[in-house]
């Protein structure tokens, strides 16, 4: 596995069990990748099941050692999802800034988060693909986590939904005020993000790195792979998430259009 | 083994269908038709004039038109249907010519003459050129309602139907500039009379031709035809793309969805999917099953399983037999995605079940599989795996290293050396199947899902060789063997080294992961990681290498009873891609002849122009050679018999005899057992 950030400071060491979840094709493979071996590749084809990787994370006054639940987006592997958020620490739920289906998809996943993982997970809500708009370019461009300015940087409007677009070669359907509002709401980090330049990619994992309260670290990797138990077989009719139902139970759209 | 259309039972209405296909598909495409470029079609000039009164009864019987319309219909059916609709009866034709007894003669002369015509006339009759106004009606799929009025339109003018049928057939031929691609399997077309049932006699044996072939011809044959546009204003560009393919896999359900296709997409060609769906539930109406038929040089093989229907189209000359079981792979990969329950339980659901959305994202695994196949690949063709040759000892310290290390929640581990197996732990009773090895290299190795992800993997598969109904859970890690890591290039798929590790249990990825740990500190302490990258290093030996002086140039080895197989190395004469295909292409011939039914040849030898090759069949194994077109027979035989001694003294080190085994799982029900005749070892 590739660690390349290993830097062996002698500073306290914690490893930290993170999930990546959202929809299909928003890109959560590509953040991974960005951030654990700084590539990226363009049509990279869907992951498969979860794939495991570990990266560092220095702070100024410890080490995080991210272990990193890249999950699958498919509904299929939906039911494994509880497998991979269980005891985790840390939760990245990723959108694609152009394609307002899938926000709607990370809403629920923020959910299904708030409702059945531990309740002192960080959550963090990345809107990808930040490359295909405007402002994507610009990197200085990066929203701060938490906080309200972040609807100042590049952001036309709220009113700019979707379907206005595309003239400019702007293909952002979701407003990045609109993702913001929804994350202050719900208590999220926020970032707007793009896996094929790097913009505000190691930032996502530093801000969550930050954020995990220094109590509920634990050294060595005990946090992930002890105290699991079984979730009972995965019979064919459950693989699939019973959707309609939570749509219906948290669809508070914040929709600006 | 092989069907040809006139021996399956049922054939005059498959030749029918042929036609009735093949004239649908003129009539659904007005510009240039790769599909039916060279000539008409093969599967009329062999009809009879017998059958020729009842398969006119059944397309006008007015009884039969009502009954099938007043079924239910999902929309696409209905799409179909409108096809159908427009298919035309045979017009009266003169019976005085018995074309049925004259298979072997060449399909050129047939062609000529314009009396044979059943299916031809009809062929004109909707062809654009002909200039018929309501042919490209039933193009642009205006339905017609009545498929009996259709007919009788037909029926009207028979006459006039084979005045133009001249024209068809030579616009046809004009049309049928020969590609490339094409040119790769040139030599088969006009060598072969088209059909491989009488390979087995010398005389219609494939030519084998100079190489005189670039790979970028055969290398477009994996590009994607491209995404419809907004207007859909590139639909002919596409379509033209989609056709000049060689190869097509299509799967669609029962109820006429198309679920998947190697090339395009769905919304493509779904004409075409509606004429395929129509032929598939013609004969189902008809309580019969359709198999598969030819047109011209493209063979259509069907493969029904549960709600899906499989389709291949092939213009590689490649057996019914051969298509077959490369349709069961792609039947396996869905199984091993969704298991048998799932998929039966979603269209017991509801029959007309979009199974694209429960697949989404294996669409690579499928594209994989097609194109390894269409590549061609001697796993495939022998339903066999090959080993990664090292000495036994090696072998035997690395099996020691995988039981020592095993897990308690393992059922198999497996060491995989780019799809070519180092070493197994399985539980006594339990062995693998092929196909599922092969469904579980092509996700690790040729698809770039799992790799791509950069770390490793925790993958819910089914095994369907193993059991049909279930997952398990499948951890893959990567080694990494160079040693200079200063090229920063890709490892090949040749030289990725796997750790599999396959668990009942869905929760020990953990547990799994601290096997391989133990597992390659183990085999880093022993040595076993430099055997096995040595092993990839030096590579397949060349025939020369095995028999010095030998006029072999390639040659295949199946041990039956190992279920595995071995071969010499593709370099220096096959390593391009076209010419690697045309020695599968070779390979293929040799097996189909030889195991073609009815016959139980042992020892088949074959020359043509430019390569002469020689297929040997034992209880024990099965070897098959290539070598100079005038290599002489003596020497021949000489090499090949002395490849069959070399394989049997290196048997230990080419084949996995046995594997590791270990104590009998617990965690497994009893009824995960295998039950399949072909079992990697027992």
């Amino acid at each position: 596995m590739s660690e390349s950030a290993g830097a062996n400071a002698p500073k306290p060491s914690s490893s930290v069990k993170l999930v990546l979840l959202g929809e299909a094709a928003v890109g959560k493979s590509s953040l991974v990748l960005r951030f654990v071996n700084n590539d990226f590749q363009e049509n990279k084809e869907p992951t498969i099941g979860a794939a495991f990787l570990t990266q560092k994370c220095t702070l100024p006054t410890r080490t995080i050692k991210f272990e990193i639940w890249d999950t699958a987006g498919q509904e299929r592997f939906a039911s494994l999802a509880p497998m991979y958020y269980r005891n985790a620490q840390a939760a990245l739920v990723v959108y694609d800034v152009t394609k307002p289906s899938s926000l709607t998809k990370a809403k629920h996943w923020v959910a299904e988060l708030q409702r059945q993982a531990s309740p002192g997970i960080v959550i963090a809500l990345v809107g990808n693909k930040l490359d295909l708009t405007n402002d994507g370019g610009d990197a200085s461009a990066a929203p701060e986590p938490e906080n309200e300015s972040a609807g100042a940087d590049g952001d036309e409007a709220a009113e700019e939904g979707e379907g206005h677009d595309a003239s400019s070669g702007n293909a952002r359907k979701v407003s990045t005020r609109e993702a913001n509002t929804y994350a202050e709401e719900e208590s999220l980090l926020f970032f707007e993000t793009s896996a094929k330049t790097g913009t505000n990619v190691v930032d996502v994992f530093t801000a969550i790195a930050n954020a995990i309260p220094e109590s509920s670290l634990k050294t060595g990797r005990g946090a992930a792979g002890s105290g699991q138990t079984a979730l009972g077989a995965r019979s064919g009719d459950d693989s699939r998430v019973n959707l309609g139902e939570r749509n219906a139970a948290t669809a508070k759209e914040g929709c600006a259009c | 083994m092989f069907c040809p259309p006139w021996e399956a039972p049922g054939d005059r209405r498959q030749r029918f269908n042929a036609s009735t296909l093949q004239q649908l598909l003129r009539a659904s495409t007005s510009n240039t038709d790769c599909v039916q470029k060279r000539t008409p079609i093969a599967g009329m000039t062999t009809l009879h004039p017998d059958s020729h009164s009842d398969i006119q009864d059944e397309s006008v019987d007015p009884s039969a038109a009502p009954s099938r319309s007043s079924t239910p219909h999902t929309p696409s059916r209905d799409r179909s249907l409108s096809i159908d609709s427009v298919r035309p009866p045979l017009p009266p034709r003169p019976n005085s010519l018995n074309l049925l007894n004259d298979e072997t003669a060449f399909r050129a002369s047939l062609q000529a003459e314009a009396t044979t015509a059943v299916s031809r006339a009809d062929i004109d009759t909707q062809a654009p050129d002909a200039g018929n106004a309501h042919s490209t009606l039933a193009v642009r799929g205006v339905p017609r309602g009545l498929k009996a009025k259709a007919s009788l339109n037909q029926l009207a003018s028979p006459k006039g139907s084979e005045a133009g049928d001249s024209a068809s057939i030579r616009s046809s031929i004009q049309n049928g500039d020969i590609g490339d691609v094409e040119a790769l399997f040139r030599d088969f077309v006009t060598a072969a009379p088209g059909d491989h049932s009488d390979a087995a006699s010398l005389l219609h044996f494939p030519e084998f031709p100079a190489d005189d072939v670039d790979d970028t011809g055969f290398l477009s044959e994996f590009e994607p035809v491209g995404e419809l546009n907004e207007e859909a204003g590139n639909e002919d560009l596409l379509l033209q793309r989609w056709k000049a393919k060689q190869k097509h896999y299509l799967i669609l359900s029962a109820a006429g969805k198309p679920i998947w296709t190697r090339h395009g997409d769905g919304g493509l060609i779904s004409t075409y999917v509606g004429v395929i769906q129509t032929i598939i539930s013609f004969y189902e109406d008809a309580g019969d099953q359709l198999r598969s038929f030819s047109a011209e040089d493209s063979k259509f093989v069907i493969v029904t399983r549960g709600p899906l229907h499989f389709v291949a189209i092939s213009r590689m000359m490649e057996s019914d037999n051969q298509l077959r079981l490369q349709l069961e792979a792609l039947y396996m990969q869905i199984l091993s995605t969704l298991t048998l329950p799932s998929l039966t339980h979603l269209f017991s659901l509801r029959p007309s079940t979009d199974l694209k959305r429960p697949l989404q994202g294996s669409e690579t695994l499928l594209s994989s599989l097609a194109d390894s196949f269409t590549r061609g690949s001697p796993s495939t063709l022998l339903s066999a795996l090959e080993c990664l040759k090292i000495r036994k000892v090696h072998r035997q310290s690395i099996n020691n290293a995988l039981l020592k290390t095993k897990a308690t929640n393992l059922l198999y581990g497996l060491v995989v050396a780019g799809g070519r197996l180092v070493s197994v732990v399985r539980p006594k009773k339990h062995s693998l199947h092929p196909g599922d090895l092969q469904l579980l290299f092509n996700m690790i190795f040729e698809a770039d899902g799992v790799k791509a992800g950069g770390g490793e993997s925790w993958i819910p598969v089914c095994l369907p060789g193993f059991n049909s109904s279930g997952y398990l859970y499948m951890y893959v890690s990567f080694l990494d063997l160079r040693d200079d890591v200063d090229e920063n290039e890709d490892i090949s798929k040749d030289e990725s080294v796997a750790i599999v590790l396959i668990s009942p249990d869905k929760e020990s990825f953990f547990e799994m992961q601290e096997m391989r740990d133990s597992l390659v500190g183990q085999m880093e302490k022993n040595g076993s990681l430099k055997v096995i990258k040595a092993a990839i290093d030096q590579g397949r030996p060349a025939t020369t290498d095995i028999v010095p002086g030998s006029v072999l140039h390639h040659f295949l080895y199946k041990s039956r009873a190992n279920v595995q197989f071995t071969m010499s190395s593709y370099s220096p004469e096959f390593t391009s891609i076209s010419r690697r295909r045309r020695l599968m292409s070779i390979y293929n011939n040799l097996h189909g002849s030889i195991h073609a039914k009815n016959t139980s040849v042992k020892v088949h030898h074959c020359v043509s122009r430019s390569a002469s090759s020689f297929a040997w069949m034992t209880a024990v194994f099965e070897l098959y050679c290539i070598a100079e077109p005038n290599a002489n027979r003596n020497a021949l035989v000489q090499s090949a018999a002395k490849i069959a001694q070399w394989v049997h003294q290196e048997e230990e080190r080419l084949f996995i005899i046995g594997g590791a085994v270990c104590a009998v799982l617990t965690c497994l029900a009893p009824t995960q057992t295998l039950t399949s005749k072909r079992r990697f070892s027992d």
